[in-house]
This record gives structure tokens, C-alpha cells and sequence, in this order.
């Protein structure tokens, strides 16, 4: 159990001389408190793995610093520095019963025999594990196996942390609903910091208390699910987050009024000095714009698609050359190819080269 | 559903039904055939039933006593060269590089000895063991020890092992480097994140993985090493006395040296089927190890 620190901490897999703009991991710096649970969450090749990699100790950073607790063990091997991960996909001691799986990190740091079997057993109760104690691992089915690998992770107390390396991609969608709640249940009882890497939203925003957006090897924002989706820090947070992603699109800010194709949206705050070099956009999450029948005042769009996701339906529309989302109210049937938007003032953002721009009350 | 009826597939069949037939069955059955019989030369046959046979396995007749002391003697020189070849090739695999220009090299230098025909190896051994001239020899002897493998069973054997522990080791040790190579680096990681020690790695993790690639390796070198024949032919030629007579050099030595076909090939019919039996015995314990056991053992 350990507050983890990165202090700077950058990696490339072509060594320290290579490029800045090369690295897989750009520097960062950031704390994980203990008893966490953290999802780190991005596309693939965005380095959230690298970033697990290098907390566990499976890679060694070209710079920077990992501390755990204040010590420095960025040079400590993976066995020093009481990490437990789960990977991908299931990794099974073959010739050994689901319980001697479970036992084998405990028996590798000289647990006494009484403890390993009592915490074997409280694991095994938590994973519904406890009917295959005494049977090989190798004939159980893929989901069984990675449990025994979430159960390896899970078996030891003292860990600083655990990882999970997107740990359900194998497992069949229904039950990756029971093993996620399972995970969730674990970390409140057993109080470990966890750190979830995946690059399915819903499974970082239901799992943990912290989301790390991550894109093109830097953290974009860390914050809880409520933040990410109401306040994206970046654009890329604002698409990846929601389904459908935010609306970004150009336009010219200036003090309390956005323009876009020459149609002017109310905004809550006032943003002035906005630099003339910067790409401005504003975003909008398709949950915050209603479309509306056309009527002077409000901005009009074309009408190309409506979405229906069952509980809410979506209309993709176009203006000028931007494509948007917005929420078709209940009991609305747009009439014709146009429509009107209308726009919750309160969560339109603006963005200045793709950061979040905070305006003056 | 009704059976599709074709009975051109059996023209189809028939090629292969040929190859095999004049390749493997008709040899087999002219074995067979003298097997049964007993000759004094001039094509002349004469019946002998199960004769050759009896004679063959009861240890008080000269052909008996010939044949199960050299089946012994092979037997025993089978395992011997189990016990060092297969650990010892499992080491070099486990010492290869993993990655790099090295691993070429290892493997080229590893395959040199496979590829040099039996009866060149043999001589290779036979002169680098002379004490006269051969490197091996002369050093051993200028050591202090009374090396001489013409002379003394123990040196013929011990140089018998040696020249099949270089010949073959390379073999199981590529066998076994194929089969650590299929491991993917998760389950090293993942170890490495247990705190699994060395030892503990290669118990829980390599030596399961290598398991199918070692059943290969010892079915392979037993039927090689229970087969061997050109290479103790040409470093000792089965002496010193009996001392290497091998079976197949003995049976050489009954059909050919003596023109005994009939006991030659019951001889050689018995040899086929211990192969056989032993090949089978190996295959069937070694893929049962893996098995389910009752659950009995406990969690640590």
C-alpha cells in the first residue's frame, strides 16, 4: 500500500536521444493516493500500457522518476517493488490446481503456509473461485483462467498497487458486467489501489473514481467521470468520452458570443483576448442541443440521419461543413431536411487549439 | 441421409496402396517369410515353425544369449544418453540468446553436427580418440590416464556416449529452443510480477511449455540411439570382445557375417516390436503426465 508518484517520468522505445515528439510516453507528472481506484483510459497506442509497463517495472524509463511512498525505485526490478498486474490475456501456470495458481506469488515471498491458505481462500470465496480449488487450470475455460489471473493479482496484501491490463478483452460481454462489478466490490473490501487500463469508456467510467484520458503518449485530463464528460479539458476528451462524442466545432469567440456560419450562440461566461493565432472551436455535448422546427433566431441545419438509441434518439445533422449531434426531444418528429438548434448556454465550451478555455464569470 | 456410393475413390487410394505396398509390406512379409524357415544356402528352404524364435529369446541357446545380452547392452546405452542429452540439451537451449545476430549464429553452429553424415562422425571419433595420434587420446593419456578405447570396455564406452552426446545433443537442444521461443512474454512478466525465482520460472512456466517438444526429442533420440549402428561399428567395431555390439551390429553380424536369414530376421522382427513397445510406453506415460489427477493435493 503506497502513494505512487511519477516525477517527470517520459519513455521512448528508441532510447532518450530519440525525438520529444517521438516518445510513447510524454513527460508527465501526476499522484495516485492510496486506495485509489484509477482507470487510465485512451485509444490503442496512446501509452497507457507503456505507463503500466513502466509503474511495474517490465520497462525501465528513459527519464524521470516513480516513486512509491516517497522512495524512489524507478531502478528496482519488477520482483522489488510489490506490484501485482493482470495482463490481457490469461496467464496460467499449467502444470499447477487453480489453488497453487493462487498460492504462487504467496509461496514465492515466503508467506507461512496458514496465511496463504486462509488468503487463498478468501480470494477464491470473493471470485467464485472455491468449487475448482483442487482441479488443473489448464482444462478451465478463458474467463475462468483470467479470473485465476485476477485472483493472483488480488492475492497479496502489501502490493503498492495493483494493475489490470485491460484484463476482460476475453471475456464474453455478459459476464464482463458481473467481473467488473466483482473488481469494484474487491477494491472497496480488500482497500488496494488499483489502476485499470482500457480503452472502453464505459469500463473506466463505471470502474473507477479517477479517469485518466490519455492520447498520443500524454495525459490530457484526469478527473472523476462527472468532470470528463462535463467539462472535457481537451477536444480529444470531448469526443472519446459520450456516445456520441461532443460536438466541436469552429467558430469565432469573442466576449459572451460565438459565431458559427454567421449565426450568433449565447454563451454563460465571457472569454475576451482570445489569441487570433489560436484554432478556436467551442464544444457542445449532443446531450446539451435540441433540435427544434426551423425558426428565426436559431441556428438551422440540415437534417441527415436520426439515431434511435431506444431511451433517446439522435439527430445527426450538418451546418455549412460541420457535422453535428443533438437530441431529439421526446414526442418531436422533425418536419422536412431542416431543423433548428438550440443550445444550453451553461455547457457550451470553448476551446482554444483543442485545451479548454476557462472565460470570466 | 443417404451414403454417397463412389467407387472410383478407390483408384484414388491405390497409388498410395502400392508405394506402401512394395516399400514397407512386401520387405516386411519376405522378413517374415524367413523368419519361419531355415537355410543352408542354394535357395533351399526348410521349415522351422516358431524355432527361430524360441531359440531367440531363451538365454540358455548361443543365438539367445547373443541377442538379449546385446539388447542389455543397447538398452542400457539408450539410457545413458537420455540422461545426459536431454538435460543437457534443455541447458543450452535455456543459455541461448533470445534476440540478436547471436541467434543465428548459435543456430547454425548448434546444426553442424546434424549434418555430418554417421559413418564421417565416426571416423572423426575413432582418429581424435587414438591415443597415438588422436587429440582426445594423447591428451588423456599424457594426463595420466591409461585411456585406450581398443583395449578397455570402459574407455570404448565411455567414447561411444561422448561421440553420440556430440552428435545428437544439438538436436534436443533445437527442439527445446523451439518450444521456450513459443512462450509469449506475458507469462516471463507475469512471473516476474509474482516474484517467481529462476528456478521457479523454468519449473511452472518452460519445462510445462517444453513438454510436447521434449516427448518429440526422447522418442526421437530412443530410436536413433536403440537403432545405433555405423557410428560404434566404425570407432570400435563392437569390441573391445562383445563389449558394443549393439543389436543392430549383431544382427549385421548374423545375416550377413554368418548367412543365418532365418535367424536374422526373426531377430530383426523382435528388435522392430521392442522398438515398438518402448516408443509406445514412452508416449503413453509421457502424455498421461499432464493429466487431471483426483483431487487430492492441497493449496500449498
Amino acid at each position: 500500500m503506497a502513494r505512487i508518484d511519477l516525477v517527470d517520468l517520459a519513455h521512448s522505445y528508441s532510447g532518450n536521444d530519440a525525438p520529444p515528439e517521438s516518445f510513447a510516453l510524454k513527460p508527465v507528472t501526476m499522484t495516485w493516493r492510496q486506495g485509489g481506484a484509477y482507470a487510465l483510459l485512451g485509444p490503442s497506442g496512446c501509452g497507457k500500457t507503456t505507463l503500466l509497463n513502466l509503474i511495474s517495472g517490465i520497462v525501465t524509463p528513459s527519464r524521470g522518476k516513480i516513486l512509491f511512498d516517497g522512495a524512489d525505485i524507478t531502478q528496482a526490478t519488477t520482483q522489488k517493488r510489490n506490484i501485482a498486474q493482470v495482463f490481457q490475456f490469461p496467464v496460467i501456470y499449467d502444470t499447477m490446481t487453480v489453488g497453487q495458481n493462487l498460492a504462487f506469488p504467496l509461496k514465492n515471498r515466503g508467506v507461512p503456509d496458514a496465511d496463504i491458505v486462509a488468503r487463498v481462500k478468501q480470494i477464491a470465496d470473493l471470485l467464485d473461485l472455491t468449487p475448482y480449488l483442487n482441479r488443473k487450470a489448464t482444462r478451465l475455460t478463458a474467463d475462468a483462467k483470467q479470473k485465476i489471473s485476477l485472483g493472483r493479482g488480488l492475492v497479496r496484501s502489501d502490493v503498492a498497487a495493483v494493475l489490470f491490463d485491460e484484463p476482460l478483452t476475453v471475456i464474453d460481454p455478459e459476464l464482463k458486467w458481473q467481473l467488473r462489478s466483482k473488481l469494484k466490490a474487491l477494491h472497496r473490501e480488500l482497500d488496494l489501489t488499483m489502476i485499470y487500463v482500457t480503452h472502453d469508456q464505459t469500463e473506466a467510467l463505471t470502474f473507477a473514481d479517477t479517469v485518466v484520458v490519455m492520447h498520443d503518449g500524454r495525459v490530457v485530463q484526469s478527473g472523476t467521470p462527472a468532470e470528463l464528460f462535463d467539462k472535457p479539458a481537451h477536444t480529444f476528451v470531448g469526443y472519446f468520452i459520450g456516445s456520441p462524442g461532443m460536438n466541436i466545432v469552429a467558430a469565432q469567440v469573442n466576449g459572451r458570443e460565438a459565431r458559427i456560419d454567421g449565426h450568433t450562440i449565447a454563451l454563460n461566461r465571457s472569454y475576451n483576448g482570445l489569441s487570433s493565432q489560436a484554432k478556436i472551436e467551442i464544444g457542445v455535448r449532443p446531450e446539451f442541443v435540441d433540435i427544434a422546427a426551423p425558426a428565426p433566431g436559431l441556428l438551422s441545419a440540415n437534417i441527415e440521419r436520426i439515431d434511435d438509441l431506444g431511451r433517446i434518439r439522435f439527430a445527426r445533422v450538418r451546418v455549412g461543413d460541420a457535422r453535428l449531434a443533438a437530441r431529439v426531444p421526446a414526442g418531436f418528429s422533425p418536419s422536412g431536411g431542416t431543423a433548428g438548434l438550440v443550445f444550453d448556454p451553461a455547457h457550451v465550451h470553448v476551446y482554444a487549439d483543442s485545451l479548454l478555455v476557462e472565460g470570466a464569470a | 441421409m443417404e451414403k454417397t456410393v463412389n467407387q472410383k475413390a478407390w483408384f484414388l487410394v491405390l497409388p498410395v496402396f502400392l508405394i506402401v505396398a512394395f516399400s514397407a509390406i512386401l520387405p516386411l512379409m519376405t522378413v517374415v517369410n524367413y523368419s519361419v524357415q531355415d537355410t543352408f544356402g542354394n535357395n533351399q528352404f526348410f521349415w522351422n515353425g516358431v524355432g527361430w524364435f524360441k531359440e531367440l529369446l531363451d538365454p540358455h541357446t548361443d543365438l539367445g544369449e547373443r541377442f538379449l545380452a546385446s539388447v542389455g547392452r543397447n538398452l542400457l546405452f539408450s539410457a545413458i544418453i537420455l540422461a545426459i542429452e536431454v538435460p543437457l540439451g534443455i541447458v543450452v537451449a535455456l543459455s541461448m540468446p533470445r534476440q540478436g545476430w547471436q541467434v543465428a549464429a548459435c543456430l547454425v553452429i548448434l546444426a553442424l553436427p546434424l549434418l555430418i553424415p554417421w559413418n564421417v562422425v565416426g571416423t572423426i571419433w575413432q582418429i581424435f580418440g587414438r591415443p597415438d595420434i588422436g587429440l582426445l587420446g594423447y591428451v588423456l593419456n599424457r594426463m595420466g590416464f591409461n585411456y585406450n578405447y581398443v583395449a578397455n570396455d570402459l574407455d570404448a564406452w565411455f567414447t561411444v556416449i561422448i561421440m553420440d552426446v556430440w552428435h545428437w545433443t544439438s538436436l534436443v537442444a533445437l527442439l527445446c529452443y523451439a518450444g521456450l521461443k513459443s512462450i509469449p512474454d506475458a507469462y516471463y512478466q507475469a512471473a516476474q510480477i509474482d516474484g517467481a525465482s529462476r528456478w521457479a520460472v523454468f519449473k511452472a512456466i518452460q519445462l510445462p511449455k517444453m513438454n510436447r517438444v521434449l516427448l518429440i526429442a526422447v522418442l526421437l533420440r530412443f530410436m536413433d540411439s536403440f537403432m545405433i549402428y555405423t557410428e560404434p561399428f566404425v570407432v570400435t567395431g563392437g569390441g573391445p570382445g562383445n563389449s558394443t555390439t549393439f543389436v543392430s551390429i549383431e544382427l549385421v553380424k548374423i545375416a550377413l557375417g554368418q548367412f543365418d536369414l532365418g535367424k536374422a530376421a526373426a531377430l530383426s522382427l523382435v528388435y522392430n516390436l521392442i522398438i515398438l513397445i518402448v516408443c509406445w510406453l514412452f508416449y503413453t506415460v509421457m502424455t498421461n503426465a499432464g493429466a487431471d489427477r483426483p483431487a487430492k493435493e492441497s493449496v500449498v
